[in-house]
């Protein structure tokens, strides 16, 4: 019998309505106990006095790169980076190669994390066959193999009438549609946002409306099939109203910020730095300043990194050359306690909301909470540590972050996976 | 007052004072043409690498010749764009030249901040000779000369740039030198080569030529490149010239002290007529000359050279 006791931490699990210095009790896996002053003489102690307990982080939107691209990442280098960012459970994109396109590659996935992933791994299913945008993926037997969404995700589904056969389709298996929105057409070669600094620097722009028009092309369409969508990456202020404003309608839409697109405006572009080079591109101030609001008013529903490791040689190019992405996993908690929770722009409980019930919930996961007899996912976060990334130290095969030397305010400290601890003091063991 | 900057590779933080003395620094490189011997040993030694990503005969040509009027050992290096499309990195091509001993490197590239890229890979001063719509310094310096030098001054004047100002390096480094130096400028072209928020580069954007034009001291014609009216920026070339092409009729109706200016080559008849490009208020021809000027003052600023004094013969 395994026994862990963490104790004298701040509990805080929004979804159970706990908030108070608590000790939690787990028990081969499980939470047994939640309560003062907690005693058991065999279980190893965790010490969390100053620091606050999680529920255990869930990142909605990764990229492994496995199969195919293992030169960025792979499943074991990926999920060690979750653990060492304080997150326990992670959703993976399907635009690997070959595509997680039917049941065989999901189970594959699968398989490979449960012997090399060092946090829980749920793949997303790709909409349609090799993400070309023309046929639906086996959606059904992926289901059966264990996706937790679809998603075209890095390719838009141009296509209207695919994209509402889609969300009419997942209506059958309760999955959520997950969009990535972006009118290829109006992008077109673009790089980075269309304003200030696109016509400074002379890169090809990508106008805030080639996101709002899927946007609300989306929204539009879940309207009409009544069925889940979820929005990836939003980036733009017209793009949180339309959201904002399908909710009131009572559309069952649900959408995603990035740490780095409430962080950075498209001014970091000047640099001409190719960690700057994302997809959806950095955008302005005004829009920033939008995506605050949203997550503040409970439109933006969750924070996922969009984790997109690079290889180093990969990045360093010219900035056209360069692929669209940012490694986020290990920056992700710091930039929303330092960006977010201690300018005040939203509780730490509503962080911890958008970073474990929310998405567990979109992906209906049954995760995100502490409660007695759930399984014991956890994290333990330093709220006050300060420290300066070094991508150098990043678990990750991706040292492509923009935030390499930056100094940030709080640190996840312990990841505990079913009740084994996998990343202490920054460490993953 | 010396030259603190190790590279050139856009005017954007260069102040009023540096442009100045690279401007004044010009004219003493100017001075050596005129001698029998156009030819000095301030760069003796030296090795200056032209690296061009993209074909340009003139540019390429006025490095070439600035360097050897300085003595500098110069080479070039044409790599073709597909070559980098299978995979030979700009970077270890800077490598290359670091370990061949290069002193300076000027390079031409289609991709903006690929220049910035090379300065950050190499030990050697870089000299960005255009880099895809981003920035062409040593054409705007010449062209601030040439404006000065037929102008007597640049501040209080009104210039126009008139154009693809969407896709021009030319404009983008013209607008800041120009502004650094208390010029007024305006743009001209159709809305679809007009990019975003330029005002809030400090200029006044028209749609309209005739009215554009109005009152101007200076109009800097920019090259219009054909492939544009096959990306849907324009109905037609014919179009283009009907309504921002300048011509004589255009020419008398802004004056006759208007200076006409033009980064060249010049698609004759398109956006300008052979006759307002060859015309007595044309200084298209002082520009060539001036961009040699310019670029051995560059040269000599960046590489530190012997003192001018000191060597000429």
């Amino acid at each position: 019998m395994k026994k862990l006791l963490i104790k004298n931490g701040k509990v805080i699990s929004p979804a159970d309505g706990l908030n108070g210095e608590l000790d939690i009790l787990v028990i081969d896996g499980k939470i047994e106990e939640i309560g003062s002053e907690l005693e058991d003489k065999e279980a190893e102690i965790i010490d969390a006095a100053g620091k606050v307990v999680t529920p255990g982080l869930i990142d909605m939107h990764v990229h492994l790169r496995e199969p195919g691209f293992e030169h960025k990442e792979t499943i074991e280098t990926g999920t060690k980076a979750a653990a060492a960012g304080g997150f326990t459970s992670v959703a993976c994109m399907p635009n690997t190669d070959p595509v997680i396109d039917n049941a065989s590659i999901v189970e594959s996935v699968i398989n490979k994390a449960e012997f090399e992933g060092k946090v829980n791994l749920f793949p997303i299913g790709s909409i349609t066959k090799k993400l070309e945008g023309e046929e639906l993926s086996e959606i059904g037997y992926m289901n059966e193999a264990g996706i937790v969404g679809i998603s075209d995700d890095g390719e838009t589904v141009m296509n209207s009438e695919m994209m509402r056969l889609a969300l009419d389709y997942v209506k059958a298996f309760d999955l959520p549609v997950l969009t990535h929105a972006e009118d290829q057409v109006l992008s077109g070669d673009g790089v980075i946002n269309e304003g200030y600094y696109s016509t400074v620097t002379g890169l090809d722009p990508i106008p805030a409306a080639a996101e709002d028009i899927i946007v609300a092309r989306d929204i539009r369409l879940a309207e009409l099939t009544d069925s889940r969508l979820h929005i990836t990456h939003v980036t733009t202020k017209r793009a949180v109203e339309l959201v904002r404003d399908a909710k009131e309608r009572g559309v069952k839409v649900t959408a995603e910020v990035t740490p780095h697109h409430f962080t950075l405006t498209d001014e970091a572009v000047l640099t001409f730095d190719t960690n700057t080079k994302v997809n959806p591109p950095l955008r302005s101030e005004e829009d920033v300043t939008a995506l605050k609001e949203g997550l503040a008013d409970g439109t933006i529903d969750a924070i996922a990194t969009d984790h997109a490791p690079h290889a180093f040689e990969e990045k360093n190019v010219e900035y056209n050359y360069a692929p669209f992405g940012i490694s986020g996993l290990e920056t992700a908690l710091p930039l929303v306690i330092t960006e977010l929770v201690k300018p005040g722009i939203i509780s730490l409980e509503e962080a911890i909301e958008k970073l474990t019930i929310n998405p567990a919930q979109i992906l209906n996961l049954d995760r995100g909470r502490l409660k007695e007899g759930s399984k014991a996912d956890i994290t333990v976060l330093d709220l006050d540590e300060e420290y300066e990334v070094d991508v150098d130290e990043f678990y990750s095969k991706g040292k492509n972050s923009p935030f390499d030397g930056f100094k940030l305010l709080g640190r996840p400290k312990a990841t505990i996976i079913n009740g084994e601890v996998v990343m202490k003091d920054n460490q993953v063991l | 007052m010396s030259f603190k900057h190790k590279h050139l590779l856009d005017l954007m933080d260069l102040t009023r004072e540096d442009i100045q003395l690279i401007l004044d620094t010009a004219e003493s490189m100017k001075e050596i043409f005129t001698r029998s011997i156009k030819k000095v040993p301030t760069l003796r030694g030296k090795t200056i690498i032209n690296l061009f990503y993209e074909p340009s005969t003139r540019t390429k040509s006025s490095f070439d010749l600035a360097g050897k009027r300085l003595s500098a050992d110069m080479m070039s290096l044409s790599v073709s764009t597909s070559s980098v499309v299978k995979g030979e990195s700009l970077v270890d091509t800077a490598r290359t030249l670091e370990a061949m001993g290069a002193d300076a490197v000027i390079m031409r590239h289609s991709i903006p901040g690929a220049s910035h890229l090379l300065a950050e890979s190499i030990e050697a001063s870089v000299l960005n000779a255009g880099d895809g719509s981003h920035a062409h310094p040593t054409q705007a310096l010449l062209d601030m000369y040439s404006m000065r030098e037929e102008r007597g001054k640049i501040e209080g004047q009104t210039v126009a740039i008139v154009g693809d100002i969407k896709h021009s390096r030319v404009a983008r480094s013209n607008i800041w030198a120009l502004n650094k130096l208390g010029a007024k400028v305006r743009v001209i072209g159709p809305p679809t080569l007009i990019p975003v928020e330029l005002e809030d580069m400090g200029v006044e954007v028209y749609y309209n030529l005739e009215e554009g034009l109005d009152g101007v001291d200076v109009v800097n014609i920019l090259r219009i490149q054909l492939e544009r009216q096959e990306a849907g920026f324009l109905p037609s070339l014919r179009e283009y010239t009907k309504f921002y092409g300048v011509n004589e009729r255009i020419l008398e109706l802004v004056g006759d002290e208007v200076t006409v200016m033009h980064p060249g080559p010049t698609n004759r008849g398109v956006e300008i007529t052979p006759g307002v490009a060859y015309g007595d208020q044309s200084i298209i021809n002082e520009q060539v000359t001036n961009g040699v000027a310019i670029r051995m003052a560059l040269l000599y600023l960046l590489t530190g050279g012997e003192k001018i004094e000191e060597t000429t013969n």
